[in-house]
């Protein structure tokens, strides 16, 4: 399925922030049916790098194409609607709304019902059941009817893969889902990935720090390290090369390899 | 039937309700309960500034914009209806075109405005917003040929609305059916009409979308909404709406002046009914108008008597004297954000919620 032509793509991206690069020249591409693990120490770029793709930010230099259009200049709006979906490392909800109308905004974005001022928010059934589903799957049904902000980190952190799921994108962008989650929480996470990869056609983007997860779970894997990709490749390969090695014992982050 | 009226979003909670039922049911009886032409006023007033800062609510407590140009449209709206009568004569076409034409002029500058600006952040498009403002009320004074300048205008409505018109010479319990009672009706049906238009808005799933841009403006645009179109159009919305507020205001008063319709103050008033009733709930609009307005007429009266009172006691008798009222007006203002931060409606749902009783 690698064969396949990409759907995502970088080309020369960089990004400065003031006097400091923190993507530096990154070209890429990514084809559906693969999951690549996005690797690197803390501060590496893994997040801007992401924020380039799915359009919070936009390059320097460099272009970002998307089923081989150029959408370097199209915001995240824009390219949510061409099918990336994003889930944020850091939790980024609507805290005063509940946990059922962040989904269903979610869904509603997808059926183009947004500009609609007439019908009742209350009566588009088919809608709220969708929503319904999510967080059936993300286990957060019992939890519908309470504000985001009152959840606990770990539902939170659920909810924004529920609404990811929604979003029913063709490229999920995963920015560290399983990170503060309780070990009884991380595997409704897991299970849900891999839920995504079987279906086989989507193209699935997974910053992690948890070697063993990024193990089981990763096709390939590419390495960022002060802006720059280092290497990329064949998981096993990748995680032997001294590079990464280096790169994660620089940093004492060793033991996570 | 109610509830669809009310677009499925009740009240929710008893006090609240009965507040509600209250100052509907006072304000649709005001010509039979009250007699005089200064209570009718209020009344009246009390009409229009709900429409009014429901339509700021739409901005400020549904989508987080911050502008202080709602006046604008607000003077838009009874300049628009009060020259044209004025230049055209008291006709219903006068009327239609004074209003279209206000309508028009507020669009493209709420379009303008908001395209331009509401990429910005929120602080700046509040500057840009009071700036144009400003601008507007001093060329509306300064064209003084055409807008009669500081002293305004004042005009004929057409004949059925004429305080002299009389519909038929019998009394219904009590009162003459005259041109004024039939203006007040249209201007209360015409408010009831918006507000019931503004209360499916929010209810609606393009007002949901406002409301996380409110929440959370980056995670609205990473599910694939454009805030910008969303704010633009909401600003829109809000702009048309207090235009139609300016024009019944303008039938209601037979007049237009810079004073009553393009003056800060009337900004300020708006942000204070909003605080005071409730951001972001629509129905705090109702109840901050009624007693805002309420207070502001009859505070006076009311500190008057107070005062009178208490003339034996020369400190108390001061503090109370009428020309005290706007500072007791202000300790009222404070003293209910301090006590009611999330406005009275925020306030009485969140008592309800507690209570378990939605
Ligand atoms: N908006 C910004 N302005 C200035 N500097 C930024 C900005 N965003 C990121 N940076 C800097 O860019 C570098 C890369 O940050 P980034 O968040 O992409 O790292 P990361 O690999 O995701 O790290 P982590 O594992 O901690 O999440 C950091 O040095 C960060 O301080
Ligand atoms: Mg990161």
């Amino acid at each position: 399925m690698t064969t396949e032509h990409p759907v995502l793509s970088t080309h020369g991206v960089s990004i400065r922030f003031g006097g400091h690069i923190a993507v530096n020249n990154v070209s890429c591409e990514f084809r559906p049916g693969t999951l690549t693990a996005i690797v690197g120490p803390n501060g590496a770029g893994k997040t801007t790098y992401f924020n380039l793709m799915s359009g919070q930010l936009s390059p320097t230099a460099g272009t970002v194409r998307l089923y081989g259009e150029d959408v370097t200049h199209l915001g995240a709006p824009q390219r949510t609607k061409r099918g990336i979906g994003r889930a944020f490392q850091l939790t980024n909800l609507f805290p005063n709304l509940t946990v059922l109308e962040n989904v269903r905004l979610t869904v509603q974005s997808r059926a183009g019902l947004g500009l609609n001022m007439i019908s009742m928010w209350g009566s588009h059934v088919e809608l709220i059941e969708k929503a319904e589903h999510f967080l059936h799957v993300t286990a957060l049904s019992e939890r519908r009817h309470e504000l985001a902000a009152a959840l606990s980190h770990g539902d939170k952190r659920k909810l924004e893969i529920a609404i990811l799921l929604a979003l029913e994108p063709d490229i999920f962008m995963f920015d560290e889902p399983t990170a503060g989650m309780s070990v009884d929480e991380v595997p409704v996470v897991l299970d849900l990935i891999h839920h995504i990869k079987a279906l086989g056609d989507k193209t699935i983007l997974l910053v992690e720090h948890k070697m063993d997860v990024v193990r089981s779970l990763a096709d390939r894997i590419i390495v960022l390290h002060n802006g720059y990709l280092v290497a990329d490749g064949d998981p096993a390969e990748v995680m032997a090369s001294p590079i990464v090695q280096e790169a994660y014992l620089g940093t004492g982050m060793a033991d996570h390899v | 039937m109610i509830r669809t009226l009310l677009s499925r979003d009740l009240p929710r909670s008893r006090p609240l309700s009965a507040m509600l039922l209250v100052v509907l049911l006072g304000l649709m009886l005001a010509p039979f309960l009250v007699s005089g032409a200064r209570s009718l006023n209020v009344a009246a007033t009390i009409c229009v500034f709900v429409v009014l800062v429901a339509s700021y609510d739409l901005l400020l407590g549904y989508t987080g914009i911050v502008s202080f140009a709602h006046t604008m449209f607000y003077g838009i709206g009874a300049y628009g209806v009060g020259l044209a009568l004025h230049g055209m004569g008291p006709s219903w076409w006068a009327v239609f075109v004074g209003t279209a034409g206000a309508l028009s002029l507020s669009l493209v500058l709420a379009l303008v405005i908001g395209l331009f600006s509401l990429r910005v952040r929120a602080i700046f498009y509040a500057m840009i917003t009071l700036a144009v403002a400003s601008a507007f009320s001093v060329v509306a004074s300064q064209m003084s040929d055409f807008t009669g300048g500081e002293d305004g205008r004042t005009f004929k409505v057409p004949e059925i609305l004429q305080p002299s018109f009389r519909l038929f010479d019998a009394e219904i319990l009590g009162r003459v059916v005259d041109g004024k009672l039939i203006t007040y009706y249209l201007v209360f049906f015409s408010a009831l009409a918006l507000f019931l238009f503004m209360l499916r808005i929010v209810n609606s799933p393009f007002g949901r979308v406002l409301q996380a841009i409110r929440e959370n403006d980056f995670r609205a645009e990473a599910l694939g909404y454009r805030t910008v179109i969303y704010r633009t159009l909401a600003n829109c919305l809000g702009a048309l709406i207090a235009t139609l507020a300016g024009v019944l205001m303008a039938l209601w008063l037979r007049y237009v002046g810079p004073k009553t319709m393009l003056s800060f103050e009337v900004m300020t008033d708006i942000l204070l009914i909003v605080v005071i009733g409730g951001m972001g709930t629509i129905y705090g609009a109702v109840i901050g108008s009624a007693l805002f307005i309420l207070a502001q007429n009859y505070l006076q009266v009311l500190m008057a008597q107070a005062s009178a009172a208490m003339s034996g006691i020369p400190f108390l008798a001061n503090l109370f004297h009428p020309d005290r009222w706007l500072l007791w007006l202000g300790v009222l203002f404070v003293l209910s954000v301090y006590f009611f931060p999330t406005g009275i409606v925020g306030r009485l749902r969140i008592k309800a919620l507690l209570r378990g009783r939605p």
